[in-house]
């Protein structure tokens, strides 16, 4: 057990409520409401379903998180809440419940970013992370390449997608072969027993001519196109559709973008580690080509357990904690919920007085 | 937004601002307890208007609500926001038949039926959903009301029973389904 305040972290800003609580480094509970169910007859995640089931499962949530932590609400030392990216309404049922959740009990509040939770996972993690480190986020919302200086006070990012997120990218191949949503596990599960080298999908953003303005940038709509047009073919030319040689080219075209690009990263900046996180990182593929190429490349490979890599308050309430550790102050009232928050904005709104001691 | 005590609106405050509730919403928690000389911890219950009103904006103030509620570990009073305006009608000496009117956006308006007497309010019909021009009870006296006062909120809550009274509505009323439809078959990108 480590020391170090208790933070409880609120993370609403997809399809998935999270109230994670942390002692310092140290996971105290990670309690997660999905309204993915929800969203699976509409094939993809509505905001105003989103919204509505985060402020249902809200309250119960937070209930669960501190049964499983064994604490009282008495004991918590600070909130972070989630201000962005995402979708708005969905957010800001965080946002608000945060604050009132602050002034109630006379706790600090820390206005956090979503992208940079996903790195802060790690911390909760058997050994340290290392930094500076390149960490690759996908999932259903996000496509991010992140360059991590300073996991509290310096993070760029490098590229991130320019159409679809890599997860909505599985979720409409999974339609056009026919299989419920979400795509990912459907795909995955599809792929068994098939050649990823049966068919050569596109890779977007790939070329040469990319290599310079989009070099560490994605592109997926191509791609699902591509996948889309191949299988009307087959049906057109009345041939039987070879779903798992589909479903397994084209995960491997994915991975194959996603990985030599943060590997391409690691490379470019000498950063001999890799961080992944997201709700992608639960597909098989990834983590075994991640591995492989790693091993080549001599990069140290990081995966934080699947709980901690899909949305979650534990992340939050980890850089939160993070964030406490390295003195900065707490955020003020006044900040609302962005969904287009930049990954440079690792904490929103903190009070500038804290400023002047560090 | 408003502390109050029994009848008495210690303090209240309120936004035209439609667009950045999430923003507001902590500074003006914190400034009527501020105004009022009241600790959170000296709050017995948390009242809030369940609406009928748009989702966004809803949604922020009830979650603040439950989570302060839950932050002091006192009840939340859930209330309807239209018996707010009624109240303010009745103890501005109105009597008789009333009809509360709110924007509901997209052309529609949400409405609630009242009967005012020397007793206080009594909801007859709503809250409820519908097109301008089909609002019902046009012999009644109508109110169309921009706000809804936390103060009157807080107010009526004391005056049926505080967290004692068994509430009508527990949900928030958006009394309108997401804006979603089921996809149908996939559409080819072939020709
Ligand atoms: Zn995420």
């Amino acid at each position: 057990m480590t020391d170090g305040p208790v933070v409880l972290g609120i993370e609403t800003s997809c399809d998935e409520t999270g109230i994670g609580i942390v002692r310092g480094s140290t996971l105290l509970a990670n309690v997660i409401a999905s309204s993915m169910d929800e969203h699976a007859r509409y094939g993809g995640v509505v905001p105003e379903v989103a919204a509505r089931a985060h402020l249902e499962a809200l309250t119960p949530t937070l209930d669960a998180a501190l049964a499983e932590a064994g604490l009282t609400i008495g004991e918590i030392d600070a909130i972070a809440v989630t201000s962005g990216p995402g979708l708005a309404g969905a957010l800001m049922v965080g946002v608000g419940a945060a604050k009132a959740l602050s002034i109630a009990t006379g706790t600090p509040l820390y206005a956090v970013n979503h992208l940079v939770g996903h790195v802060g996972a790690d911390v909760l993690a058997a050994e340290s992370l290392e930094y500076p480190t390149i960490a690759l986020l996908v999932s259903g919302g996000h496509t991010s390449l992140l360059l991590v200086r300073d996991l509290t006070g310096d993070v760029e990012l490098l590229g991130e997608t320019i159409d679809d997120a890599a997860g909505e990218a599985f979720d409409k191949v999974a339609r056009v072969l026919g299989l419920p949503y979400p795509g990912g596990p459907q795909i995955d599960r599809a792929a068994i027993g098939g050649d990823p080298k049966a068919i050569h999908f596109p890779r977007g953003l790939m070329q040469a001519k990319d290599a310079e303005k989009h070099r560490y940038d994605f592109s997926f709509s191509g791609l699902k196109t591509a996948v889309a047009r191949w299988v009307e073919r087959a049906g057109d030319a009345g041939e039987q559709i070879p779903v798992a040689d589909v479903a397994a080219s084209f995960r491997e075209a994915v991975v194959d973008v996603l990985l030599t690009k943060a590997f391409r990263a690691c490379a470019d900046f000498g950063i001999p580690r890799l961080l992944l996180g997201g709700g992608v990182v639960a597909n098989a593929r990834v983590r075994e080509v991640a591995a492989e190429r790693a091993a080549a490349q001599g990069v140290t490979l990081r995966i934080p357990p699947l709980s901690l890599c899909t949305d979650n308050g534990a992340m939050i309430a980890a850089l939160g904690a993070q964030l406490i550790a390295a003195g900065h102050g707490p955020s003020g009232l006044g900040f609302g919920a962005d969904s287009t928050l930049p990954v440079t904005e690792i904490q929103v709104d903190r009070a500038t007085y804290y400023d002047l001691d560090d | 937004m408003a502390v109050v005590d029994g009848d008495l609106v210690l303090a209240e405050r309120s936004t035209d601002d439609t667009m950045r509730h999430a923003e507001v919403i902590g500074e003006m928690i914190a400034g009527v307890l501020e105004e009022s000389g009241v600790a959170a911890s000296g709050i017995d219950a948390v009242v809030t208007g369940l609406g009928p009103g748009p989702f966004t904006g809803l949604r922020v103030g009830i979650a603040a609500a439950r989570a302060f509620a839950w932050g002091i570990g006192r009840p939340l009073i859930p209330m309807v926001s239209h018996d707010a305006v009624a109240l303010d009608e009745w103890s501005a000496g109105l009597r008789g038949p009333l009809l509360v009117v709110t924007d509901a956006r997209r052309r529609e308006v949400y409405w609630s039926s009242y009967d005012l007497d020397e007793e206080g309010i009594a909801r007859s019909d709503g809250p409820a959903l519908c097109k301008p021009d089909e609002v019902p009870y046009p012999e009644f006296e109508r109110i169309d009301a921009t706000q809804v006062s936390a103060g009157a909120l807080g107010r009526l809550a004391t005056l049926r029973g505080g967290a004692a009274a068994v509430p009508e509505f527990t949900e928030p009323l958006y009394l309108r389904s997401p804006d979603v439809t089921v996809p149908g078959a996939r559409k080819r990108v072939t020709p």
